[in-house]
């Protein structure tokens, strides 16, 4: 190892050392990461798709360890073995050959296999999971059984849902500088500014933003979809057990951006419903006052409020403003 | 002057290689108090400023609401605009074209006096040029990393506050929008103008007007960019979302205008760099036998050109949205917010490798020097930085995953992403290659390489992450994405511009850096990712070829004389055949220049 002249014909040796080093080092950092790391990786378990999220995050972790590794101990052995220090001899300078194509396609075949395989992976967990818990547009295509009945339902007041009926339940987001609101329309469309979700219930959010791009990121629900003006944005989540959540704006959308948090809880079931059939028959006043549930609300010439109050209701208003009439 | 008659890989040429005889100066550029300088260019960009401040405030008195109000978002962008021309004007770089307009034939564009005043004129030597931007670049970066330094005192403490919200969004806009710009440029600027004709054999730059011209307007949107706080910052970080953009007060319209003249300084210096490697490649320079820099600037050169005209575009529509109320981004009037998301990030992520690839050939020039071997597996590099350029074209959506884009392409996306660390990996294939049984030379700009691709490794792997739709579910937007991009541009390009100036410094200037401070440097910086500019104490005199290189812009003399070559050198054979019995010299210089000694034998 010293002397690299009298070494020429020895060259597996050292790939040989490194490769032994490298399993023995992954392995190790493997079985580490999986026992203390990978229980706490975001986003955690409270819901089916943060599990789901959270196994393909460990997934990744698990392969990206002997990558590093394998990089890492390759560098520090070039550096220990091969620097010039070590190698006082003069007449050995490096080695002249340019290139070696045993390496070059074995490199290549092994990326070309690992990154094919993660897409693969990548998109087989978006499809089964439905969409894993992402913002998918107005018209999601990994969409769960009996989701796409319970929204278009929700838009003539239809939807339902009670304990055990197994629905898929539509919710509401509305994001706006600097705060969060919930519509849930199959409780007669009352509007809160807490987020209650029920226990082993597969939920659509419908996430829409009155003035700039925000995103709602529920972050132990394993959710985050971008709210855009004038889009309704959905993306699904399965609940299990009870539990908290915190919910946070994941698009920077002006100065209080940092302050756009509140936090949520999964409940029970039977907790839920009468959380939401009380909160319903309180704020039905208020709600008459809203304008028809709707997926979207356009905002009009009077900026952030705009049009999600009727005109005639509108309390910021001074002047008469135009358009943006809901359909009732 | 037109470029058949003094194509520069003619062999033959003037050996005091001047293109044309000197003529009579015109009295813009007699040196004094008269001459066209950066002085004339404030003074001419101050008055270009107040005509269209004025002019704006003029065009909407139709407005009394907005005029004079310093909101007159008319009033502003007239202003800057018309002091970019100013500022152009005053420099000297319209001259040509001005003079052209009215018939005027012969202008001299040479700089009057050859002294230190150079620098700070409009001159068509590339060698000149690269300096102003190593300077420019490190003046732009001290500037964001003032900015940085903030971000990082308000973060110390959770609940005390040094800033109000409204200053720190403004600093971390600032900083985000200044950096990205600075990184843009950060080596194809300084070391590429300087370097490329050196290690191709030319004697200038295929446009060297436009070479200094898009300096220029380099500065001048340095300068527009940074009017944004004056006029009271923007909030929409660096990525300058609409609608949030189109409520914004007048410092976006800095934001908007500075991305623009970037842009077109950007487009002008990718395709100079283009023409230059395509044509003007010595004698002998077959593709196989470029330089690896060269083929990373190559690459970098078709995203700059192709990419930025998309980024001036979707400035340009948000200048609309501003001034003459035209709805691209805004939703209600039958716009669209996804638009400027689209158009940005089309552009956006193509800059990404305008950033990382000018690092892997700083990397794969430095590599064989100091392992005296030659670059292992060059095809596979070069094959990997065309192939970067063309997919980084397809992968832009990955920045819209969870904003409501059509989820059918989430999964193609998905494996577009992912498709393009495969060549983007093959610069750990091309330096762990180089590696293999080298005999490692630890010298300073060695050290920077190799952090590189200490923290380029962690950069590239996080990528893999977020390419990831489930993962990123939980990653997008937030502190991950931020740490896995600093790593890639600060720990990657930066690092890489480090190597690169302790590598050439000593070929620019005639002086070696300080080599025990450079080792502090390079800790520190590798620690703290921070802490740079501290080399220059007690410098010695540089020797001719102080690494050792083989390659050809160490051949020439030093200082490099003002046609780099006394003749066109002749390209023998491939480049860093280190360490190799009998290979022939890389390049015949002809009369003067080191006729064959490899100096990796000696």
């Amino acid at each position: 190892m010293t002397n690299q002249s009298t070494n020429e014909n020895n060259q597996p040796h050292h790939l040989r050392k490194m490769t032994v080093m490298w399993v023995i080092l992954s392995v190790v950092g493997d079985v580490l990461f999986s026992i203390f790391v990978a229980p706490h990786v975001p986003p955690g378990r409270l819901t089916e798709t943060a599990a789901k999220d959270q196994t393909d995050f460990n997934i990744l972790f698990e392969m990206a360890i002997p990558v590093l590794f394998g990089v890492w101990i390759y560098l520090s052995y070039s550096l220990i073995v091969w620097g010039d220090k070590r190698n006082p001899n003069p007449a050995f300078s490096g080695d002249a050959a340019r290139t070696n194509m045993k390496a070059q396609v074995s490199w290549i075949v092994i990326t070309t296999v690992t990154v094919l395989f993660l897409a693969g992976f990548g998109t087989y967990a978006l499809i089964v999971d439905h969409g894993s818990g992402g913002g998918q547009g107005p018209n999601p295509a990994f969409s769960p059984s009996g989701a796409l009945k319970a929204e278009t339902a929700a838009l003539v007041g239809k939807a339902t849902w009670s304990p055990g009926s197994k629905n898929v339940l539509p919710v509401q987001v509305i994001a706006q500088q600097w705060k969060f609101t919930y519509r849930y329309p199959t409780f007669g469309g009352f509007e809160s500014s807490q987020l209650i979700v029920p226990a082993d219930t597969t939920i659509a959010f419908n996430v829409t933003s009155l003035d700039v791009i925000h995103s709602f990121w529920a972050y132990q629900l394993g959710v985050k979809a971008d709210a855009n003006p004038g889009v309704n944005n959905v993306a699904f989540t399965t609940t299990k057990d009870p539990g908290n959540f915190i919910v946070r704006c994941s698009e920077l959308c002006g100065i209080w951006h940092g302050s756009m948090y509140n936090s949520g809880k999964v409940e029970s079931q039977a907790d839920f419903e009468s959380w939401a059939t009380n909160t319903e028959a309180a704020n039905s006043t208020n709600t008459a006052l809203l304008p028809a549930f709707a997926w979207t609300y356009t905002p009009d010439a009077n900026g952030a409020d705009g049009g999600y109050y009727n005109d005639d209701n509108d309390p910021y208003s001074t002047v008469e403003t135009y358009g943006a009439k809901q359909p009732s | 002057m037109t470029i058949s008659e003094e194509r520069s890989t003619e062999v033959t040429g003037d050996a005091a290689g001047h293109p044309h005889p000197p003529r009579k100066l015109s009295w813009t550029q007699r040196p004094g108090i008269f001459s066209q300088n950066i002085i004339t260019a404030l003074v001419f960009a101050v008055i270009g400023y107040a005509i269209g401040h004025w002019f704006g405030n003029y065009l909407s008195s139709g407005y009394d609401y907005i005029q004079n109000s310093g909101q007159n978002a008319i009033a502003n962008t007239l202003a800057l605009a018309f002091g970019v021309v100013g500022w152009l004007l005053g420099i000297g770089a319209l001259n040509y074209p001005v003079a052209k307009l009215f018939g005027v034939d012969g202008l001299d564009e040479e700089s009057p006096v050859d002294n230190w005043t150079k620098y700070f004129r409009y001159t068509l030597d590339h060698k000149v040029v690269g300096l102003q931007y190593v300077v420019g670049v490190i003046l732009f970066m001290f500037t964001g990393g003032l900015l940085a330094m903030a971000i990082r005192a308000e973060l110390l403490n959770p609940t005390t506050h040094l800033f109000s919200p409204d200053t720190y969004i403004k600093i971390v806009s600032e900083h985000g929008t200044i950096m990205m710009m600075m990184a843009t440029s950060i080596i194809v600027g300084p070391l590429g103008n300087y370097f490329v004709p050196l290690m191709i054999g030319a004697r200038r730059m295929a446009f060297p007007r436009i070479e200094a011209l898009s300096f220029w307007i380099f500065t001048a949107g340095y300068m527009v960019i940074f009017s944004a706080l004056p006029y009271g910052g923007f909030p929409t970080g660096w990525t300058g979302y609409a609608p949030l953009q189109t409520q914004a007060g007048p410092g976006m319209v800095s934001y908007l205008l500075g991305f623009a003249v970037i842009g077109i300084g950007m487009i002008l210096a990718g395709f100079n760099q283009a023409v230059t490697i395509i044509n003007y490649r010595a004698p002998g320079m077959t593709w196989s036998r470029v330089p690896i820099f060269v083929w990373s600037i190559l690459a970098t050169a078709a995203l700059l050109t192709l990419a930025t005209p998309v980024l001036f575009a979707g400035g340009l529509f948000g200048l609309l949205d501003k001034t003459v109320q035209t709805a691209f981004y805004v939703t209600e009037h039958g716009g669209s917010s996804y638009l400027w998301q689209n158009l940005f990030w089309f552009f956006g992520h193509p800059e990404v490798y305008i950033m990382a690839l000018p690092g892997f050939g700083i990397a794969g020039e430095i590599l064989p020097v100091f392992t005296r071997r030659p670059l292992f597996a060059y095809k596979v590099a070069a094959a990997g930085m065309i192939g970067v350029a063309l997919l980084s074209f397809f992968v832009w959506q990955h920045h819209l995953f969870q904003s409501g884009i059509n989820p059918d392409m989430r999964p193609l996306f998905m494996l577009t992403t992912e498709l393009i660390s495969i060549p983007t990996g093959f610069i750990f294939l091309v330096g762990m290659g180089t590696l293999y049984r080298a005999k490692i030379r630890l010298e300073i700009p060695m050290l920077f390489v190799l952090a590189l691709f200490f923290n380029f490794l962690i950069g590239g792997v996080t990528g893999v992450f977020l390419s990831d739709v489930p993962v990123n579910v939980t990653v997008h937007g937030g502190f991950f994405v931020l740490s896995h991009f600093h790593y890639t541009i600060m720990g990657g390009l930066l690092f890489a511009f480090m190597a690169g100036l302790y590598f050439w410094l000593p070929k620019m200037t005639g002086k070696m850096m300080n080599k025990k401070i450079g080792k502090i440097h390079f800790w520190m910086m590798f620690v703290f990712f921070n802490l740079t500019w501290s080399m220059w104490i007690k410098p010695e005199a540089a020797p001719a070829n102080p690494w050792e290189s083989l390659g050809l812009e160490w051949q020439t003399a030093s200082p490099v004389p003002a046609y780099n070559f006394e003749r066109i050198p002749v390209i023998m054979t491939d480049p860093y055949r280190y360490s190799e019995e009998g290979a022939p010299a890389y390049a015949d210089l002809g009369v003067g220049g080191s006729e064959s000694s490899n100096p990796s034998m000696a």
